[in-house]
């Protein structure tokens, strides 16, 4: 029997891998919002082939913040506290983005639309550039302290070359995952210059990622270890696998084919990572006893058990709203009359 | 200035301009599923286009609402991190099951509310609308469920662990139902479909001033003006009252400081207006006599405990708090009142559309509302201090050790910046909204060809029946 700080490990990882998937192509579709749209009918068709879900899709990450607040709170505290900076930065842009999506096309002036059009860029430029560098960090390990509280000096700390590589591949990543979502919703000229942009993002996200592994391994962090074995190269070698789909799939038409194998290769990547970090939550670079495991950081059974029940009432239900939705949104975006 | 007192400026004021959205996506939500229910009922087609209207007005809100709730939810391990070791176990699976139950079900139905005109069915539509709106108010309970923890905290037991002193859950279903949570959730429910009833009721006496869309506007201040009146006075006598009772019963320090209350006395006078001089342990004012006592313990004998019967270190800063909830009791004496008086002169062969003065009242009622409703929340949590978890855990003891004064200063002044502009921008775009005003009834698309059954739409090819429109 798997014991319940366990299974909350897994659940949380299922979380947080939902939201790069479904945040992931709302953020990449925001990256290319300056290069894939060229006029503001397209802008408007960009911008509405998420309009109807993206909210729904950063309640992912909502829900990363609260599971692990009330499964793993002497993690959540001390990442965040310690982090604080660059949560702020994290806040900025969690605030902003939304507010370009709704704004945008509330006025007809055409620089009232383009300030909107660069806030929507910018911030998700930030945030998947700020999910990959929080992501690095916490592969190469934070000075945490005995008390589980992370010390740094500044900003600058968390922006060391590993963490800058792995927000590089973050930004490739979603990038080219947003393409592919916009190949699937989008048609005619748009959908032709969005598809001659994925081979280069492919490439692009191939390049870093395979620099970003073998610095891992260069600069041995504690998550290689677990690659000593064969069978947790499975991850990794699925996720290689899914990579070469969406080419296949796309080179045959297979439009949504070609983005569930995106989705499946995120998942196969953050599974990688997972395993390689478990059971520790956060790794310290003073000392491996001071590490923040599944065990010293989690809650009590009592509280683990009763958000299990919640969650297995409330996980149906959340599948049931999400792929109801993207089943009545489905196919090539139109605009009417509400639209953003 | 410290860490500690940056980070509570911080909180009250990410927390308080959070807080004007969400009363409005209940309140003006509750009454968009009613004008959907009209329009079932009586095909009007201006229940029709006032679905159309306010939910534009729906969308802006809920946006702002949903960019600055976030905040919240990572300031607490961001500011407040031995706070949030200390309650994990409870305060974080609550905040988590507001996550999955209710964050969801907006999330997931708001976009089918926002562009639902166009390719939902009326009765589809409608659903979608409800989704949001019940998401949103079963999202306040969850919330107010865990504030309430933390003003009567019980189903715990203290563990000292190698973090420090922290609270076990014992019982969830003790921490579900404190005492202050059913008196406190009701009391917010109301007072957030006031603030709704009172957005509309500004927005279409605004219109009757300006002699604009006169049908639409009558129609919809109708509506508003019953519900906001019979709310208003039930607010008065039961769920204010109640949520009175609740603090007598379970936190007599923040009663006594939220009517300066100094010395024990029995037959307690309740203020109207009023000042107290901390220094000098007094309070004076324009003051209604045994009335504290009548409300607290509907008996005018019955004695008040005083705040000299507590330790000075457990009272709260005692005239802010004195001062905030007066704000709220005046002001929420003074709605029944303009309820009624507009309910009289609507009766009165509708004299009341023709009334300047009053339309000019009704026009300012939304801000009324919605500074009653924070004055409200700041009487609660300035109310609880010293403590964070009342009696458990002082607020001094609970903010993050690694913070540094300019950290904090920082992003206080960024949030300052950044929701000055935000606010600037919403209160202009809502203004253009309401200018522009309704589309007119007979360009709303017409809702006989949309699918308004779950079979019509999953037969549909597409769900849009429209063309593109530029």
């Amino acid at each position: 029997m798997m014991s319940l700080n366990t299974i909350w490990f897994i659940l949380f990882i299922v979380i947080i891998t939902g939201y790069l998937i479904l945040d992931g192509f709302d953020m990449g579709v925001g990256i290319l919002h300056m290069f894939a749209a060229k006029d503001d009918r397209e802008r408007r068709l960009n911008l509405n082939s998420i309009g109807p879900i993206w909210d729904g899709n950063e309640v992912w990450l909502v829900l990363g913040g609260g599971a692990l607040f009330a499964a793993f709170p002497i993690v959540y505290a001390s990442l965040f506290s310690g982090f604080y900076p660059a949560m702020v930065l994290v806040l900025l842009v969690l605030i902003l983005r939304p507010v370009a999506i709704e704004f945008r096309s509330k006025q007809e002036s055409a620089r009232w639309r383009k300030l909107w059009d660069v806030v929507f860029f910018l911030t998700s430029l930030l945030l998947a550039l700020l999910l990959g560098v929080a992501l690095g960090n916490i592969i190469s390990g934070v000075p945490l302290d005995e008390q589980g509280h992370i010390n740094i000096s500044s900003i600058l700390t968390l922006l060391h070359p590993f963490a800058l590589l792995m927000g590089l591949t973050t930004i490739a990543m979603v990038t080219m995952h947003g393409a592919l979502y916009l190949v699937m919703k989008t048609e005619g000229e748009m959908q032709a210059r969005v598809h001659g942009l994925v081979p280069k993002l492919m490439a692009a996200f191939a390049v870093t990622a395979v620099i970003t592994a073998i610095l891992m391994f260069v600069n041995g962090y504690q998550p290689t270890a677990v690659y000593q074995q064969i069978w947790p190269l499975i991850f990794p070698l699925a996720a290689a696998v899914c990579f070469g789909l969406i080419w296949l799939f796309l080179q045959r038409g297979h439009e949504f084919k070609a983005f569930v194998a995106s989705s499946g290769m995120i998942a196969c990547l953050m599974l990688s990572v997972a395993v390689g970090m478990f059971p520790n939550l956060l790794i310290s670079t003073i000392n491996e006893s001071y590490n923040l495991t599944i065990t010293n950081s989690a809650s009590q059974p009592n509280t683990l058990t009763v958000m299990l029940i919640i969650a297995l009432i409330g996980m149906p239900f959340v599948l049931l709203y999400t792929a109801g939705v993207y089943y009545i949104f489905r196919g090539k975006v139109q605009l009417d009359a509400d639209s953003y | 200035m410290n860490p500690e007192i940056l980070s509570r400026l911080q909180f009250a004021f990410t927390a308080s301009f959070h807080f004007i959205y969400p009363p409005i996506s209940m309140g003006l939500g509750l009454l968009m599923v009613v004008m959907g229910i009209q329009y079932l009922r009586t095909k009007d087609p201006i229940w029709r286009q006032a679905s159309f209207f306010w939910v534009k007005i729906y969308g802006l809100v809920f946006a702002l609402g949903i960019a600055t709730g976030i905040v919240q939810e990572f300031e607490f391990g961001m500011n407040w991190a031995t706070y949030s070791r200390f309650v994990g176990n409870i305060f974080g699976s609550l905040l988590a099951a507001e996550g999955i139950f209710a964050f969801f079900l907006e999330g997931g139905f708001l976009g089918l509310l926002l562009f639902g005109g166009n390719r939902l069915g009326p009765r589809m539509w409608l659903l979608a609308t409800f989704m949001v709106v019940f998401g949103a108010h079963f999202s306040a309970l969850w919330i107010l469920m865990a504030n309430s923890w933390m003003q009567t905290p019980q189903g715990y037991e203290l563990a000292t662990t190698q973090w420090g002193q922290l609270a076990y859950m014992t019982s969830f279903a003790e921490v579900v139902f404190t005492p202050s949570f059913i008196p406190r959730l009701l009391h917010t429910w109301v007072a957030s479909w006031m603030v709704g009833s009172s957005l509309v009721l500004s927005v279409t006496a605004y219109y009757l001033l300006k002699k604009r869309h006169i049908e639409f506007a009558k129609k919809n201040f109708s509506l508003a003006l019953w519900f906001f009146a019979v709310l208003a006075i039930l607010q008065l006598f039961v769920f204010g009252a109640q949520m009175a009772i609740s603090v007598t019963n379970n936190q007599q320090p923040k009663l006594a400081a939220m009517e300066g209350v100094w010395e024990s006395q029995s037959c307690a006078p309740m203020y109207l207006v009023g000042w107290v001089n901390e220094a000098e342990q007094t309070t004076t004012g324009l003051s209604i006599p045994c009335l504290l006592s009548i409300l607290s313990y509907q008996n005018p004998q019955a004695t008040v405990t005083g705040l000299n019967a507590f330790p000075q270190d457990t009272w709260a800063p005692v005239n802010a708090v004195f001062q905030v909830y007066h704000l709220m009791i005046d002001l929420g004496f003074l709605f029944p009142l303009i309820g009624v008086v507009g309910l009289f002169f609507w009766w009165r062969k509708r004299r009341i559309f023709e009334m300047r003065w009053l339309l000019w009242v009704f026009v300012l009622s939304i801000v009324m509302t919605e500074l009653a409703t924070l004055a409200g929340w700041w009487t609660a949590e300035i109310g609880r201090q010293p403590w964070i978890v009342w009696e458990l855990l002082h607020t001094v003891d609970a903010v993050s050790p690694t913070l540094t004064t300019n950290q904090v200063l920082s992003s206080l002044i960024m949030f300052g910046i950044l929701y000055a502009i935000l606010f600037a921008l919403f209160l202009f775009l809502l203004d253009h909204k309401i200018k522009e005003g309704p589309d007119p009834v007979d360009g709303i698309p017409d809702p006989a060809p949309l699918p308004d059954t779950f079979r019509e739409i999953f037969r549909q090819p597409r769900a849009s029946a429209s063309g593109e429109v530029e």
